[in-house]
């Protein structure tokens, strides 16, 4: 099974990924699937039916509101990022997050880099599969390296406004 | 001022680490080329022409003596010498080496300075009213709201890959002189009949490949809801931004293809949404941010000043203190205009020692504040009546006092192709050789405000659109060829310039633009700018002045 690195309890760990991400050609395996938005609403009820979970990949230019309904039976969403300069998940995250309370495994899988990871662990990414070769290791690095933030987002950081006046 | 706190400077402490191991990690090979590019544009690093260029941010245009000596110290030191402001206040190096880079910002940090935001996709620096604080006609102080933003828009997690580059003016002024119309959003503070402070909220201005004006999406936002409202903008933008098209990537396409009404519903829906409350400063903090911009160590003193007036007695300060010499809030205090645009000199272009005297003269006569303003000049806000004659002297000393402020030799133009690996043509010489034939200033005088802008290239960097007289350089089969533009203005009554014609060989410009302005001067009536004409005769007589006998 391929590897996936998971943020938890701020830092990341090696997982072992128990879903198989099936293109929208191929069947559909036995076991746990990551399956596009589209394939999902076609056949994701059978699968859900089947007793199997089920993860929904959700492109760039397609909307988390429209899983809004189906997110309580989601065990993930795969946000992906086909080229890093695309970064409409990051948005989708925080939907997925703040605004639908997704409790869910959040994945980022694409041209994932270390560069973007402590963005994308503000915004409510918690499971990532790195184009970099990075290790968890490198992962808590450089998403552990600020000791501050400037706004709040989906994770709970304090933002610098509220600890000044805590201080 | 606002002072970078125990928080701010973490931060930076932060960033530079995290840039000196990225930067180590590029040296030792372990990234290449393109993979330390995604890397080094987050950190205001551009491979240029010749070298790594470090766009250093300014926000809001706001120096302090300190800060001032230290952009002189690391010109001095790991450059040659000068840099260059630029039309987005902030400061430029272009003969970096990529092993000094992580030094650099180092430096920078001491005195809570950076290159954050200052290149990506991400939103760059926040420029607001160089004016601020200073002038009378402001609803309140426009550094407020830039510093909440800087802030804000620091390392934002959901905004550091939007479709493309981001950019936020704020104005308090209705003079705007931060060209709040031709920003990716424009904010107007202003004071709504209840007296309750607002922004009018513009989105959509640009210039570059197509400019447009931005329209208003919002007449008055309560301003304590600042943050939320430009979040949910942003976040339109991010998941509705076009990024198949780098032309059309920027959120004034958005906004076109929407129409405003449209972008302005898509924005009220998704601010609907909104934890409001979870976005928008507490007041404890807007508070703590206005303390430090708060007005302090003002004298009273007389409305006028005799030392001032006797100063005058000079033609040549008489002259200064007509152009460059601009009345201020408090009595008996002037906001003094450093011009950066000495005709033959690079416009922009500020060396380390006048860097440093600079800061001096700020350090001693404008309490500790030097300003940066977007026509690429240097500002000193608090400057006594009585101590503008000696201020004079000191700047006249180091080639500053060029009383051209608004005049048609205080260019704008772009580095160009002098430096730029995007330019098609010049702009430089073409901005020397422009101001060279007007440099008598007593006929740069008789001719008025007159804004000229030459940008390079497409781009737009030296806002050639909204120059009363545009000049872009083109390639043509590989030569250098400029298109005129007029009757463009970035002010309250912003407007775009209209080609003039066929575009010009270098060598005709200066004196295309000699025709241009006989036709003003002849066609001028009372006290009419350059502008004013223009929008009363239109475009035939200058295009027949320029190209008569051309066929």
């Amino acid at each position: 099974m391929p590897v996936l690195i998971r943020w938890k309890d701020d830092r990341a760990e090696a997982a072992e990924d128990p879903f198989t991400a099936v293109a929208d050609e191929d069947p559909i395996p036995r076991g746990d699937v990551i399956i596009s938005l589209q394939r999902f609403q076609a056949e994701g009820q059978r699968l859900l039916a089947e007793g199997r979970k089920v993860g929904v990949r959700i492109e760039p230019n397609e909307a988390v509101e429209d899983l809004a309904r189906d997110l309580p039976r989601l065990s993930v969403v795969a946000l992906a990022f086909p080229k890093y300069q695309q970064g409409q998940g990051y948005s989708s995250a925080r939907i997925l997050r703040e605004r639908f309370g997704f409790g869910g495994e959040v994945r980022a899988v694409g041209d994932v880099l270390r560069e973007q990871a402590r963005f994308m662990v503000r915004c409510g990414v918690d499971a990532f599969e790195p184009a970099d070769g990075s290790s968890p290791e490198d992962w808590t690095h450089v998403v552990n390296r600020y000791r501050h933030v400037y706004q709040r987002a989906a994770d709970d950081l304090a933002p610098a406004y509220e600890e000044r006046q805590a201080s | 001022m606002y002072r970078y706190d125990a928080i701010d400077r973490e931060m930076l402490a932060d960033r530079t680490a995290e840039f000196r191991e990225q930067c180590g990690r590029r040296l030792a090979g372990e990234l290449t080329e393109d993979q330390f590019k995604r890397i080094r544009l987050m950190n205001g690093l551009y491979l240029q022409l010749h070298a790594y260029m470090l766009r250093i941010a300014i926000p809001y245009g706001a120096l302090t003596g300190v800060q001032l000596r230290k952009l002189a110290f690391i010109a001095r030191t790991y450059d040659k010498g000068y840099g260059h402001f630029t039309t987005r206040t902030n400061l430029q190096l272009h003969w970096i080496k990529l092993k000094d880079a992580p030094d650099i910002l180092d430096h920078l940090a001491e005195v809570g300075m950076h290159a954050i935001q200052t290149s990506g996709n991400d939103i760059r620096n926040i420029t607001a009213d160089p004016h601020a604080g200073a002038t009378a006609d402001e609803a309140d102080d426009p550094r407020i709201w830039a510093e909440a933003l800087r802030q804000w828009s620091t390392f934002h997690p959901e905004f550091s890959f939007l479709p493309r580059k981001f950019k936020i003016a704020v104005t308090a002024s209705p003079a705007d002189r931060a060209a709040t119309k031709v920003y990716d959003i424009g904010l107007r503070l202003h004071r709504n009949p209840d007296g309750e402070l607002g922004f009018e909220v513009l989105v959509g201005g640009g210039l570059g490949r197509t400019p447009y004006l931005g329209p208003t999406i919002r007449a008055h936002l309560p301003a304590r809801h600042l943050l939320s409202y430009l979040q949910a903008i942003m976040r339109v933008y991010n998941r509705h931004g076009r990024r198949d098209n780098l032309w059309k990537a920027r959120i004034k396409v958005l906004v076109a293809s929407l129409q405003a009404e449209g972008f302005a519903r898509e924005v009220e829906e998704e601010w609907e949404k909104t934890d409001k409350a979870a976005v928008d400063l507490p007041d404890t903090e807007l508070a703590r941010i206005r303390a430090a911009f708060a007005p302090r160590g003002f004298e009273t003193l007389p409305a006028t000043s005799a030392a001032f007036e006797a100063a005058k007695a000079d033609p040549a300060f008489a002259r200064f203190a007509r152009h460059n010499v601009k009345p201020h809030k408090i009595p008996g205090y002037a906001i003094v205009d450093i011009s950066l645009k000495k005709p033959g000199e690079t416009p922009g272009d500020c060396s380390a020692e006048q860097m440093e005297l600079i800061a001096e003269l700020g350090e001693r006569y404008s309490m500790d504040e030097v300003r940066v303003s977007y026509e690429q000049n240097l500002i000193l806000p608090h400057v006594k009546l009585d101590d503008v004659a000696a201020v004079w002297k000191a700047l006249h000393g180091a080639e500053l006092a060029t009383p051209n402020r608004g005049l048609i030799t205080d260019i704008i133009a772009c580095p160009g192709l002098d430096y730029c690996s995007l330019a098609n043509a010049r702009a430089i010489p073409i901005a020397q050789a422009i101001a060279r034939k007007f440099e008598d200033p007593a006929l740069a005088e008789q001719i008025g405000e007159l804004g000229i802008k030459i940008s390079g290239c497409i781009n737009a960097c030296g806002h050639h659109h909204v120059g009363a007289i545009g000049i872009l350089g083109v390639d043509k089969k590989g030569e250098e060829f400029y298109q005129v533009t007029l009757g463009g203005s970035a002010e309250a009554e912003a407007s775009l310039g209209q080609i003039l014609g066929p575009a010009l060989p270098a060598a005709r410009v200066p004196t295309a633009v000699d025709q241009l302005v006989e036709v003003y001067l002849r066609e001028r009536l009372g006290g009419e700018r350059f502008l004013d004409t223009f929008r009363r005769v239109g475009l035939a007589p200058f295009k027949e002045a320029v190209y008569a006998g051309a066929h």
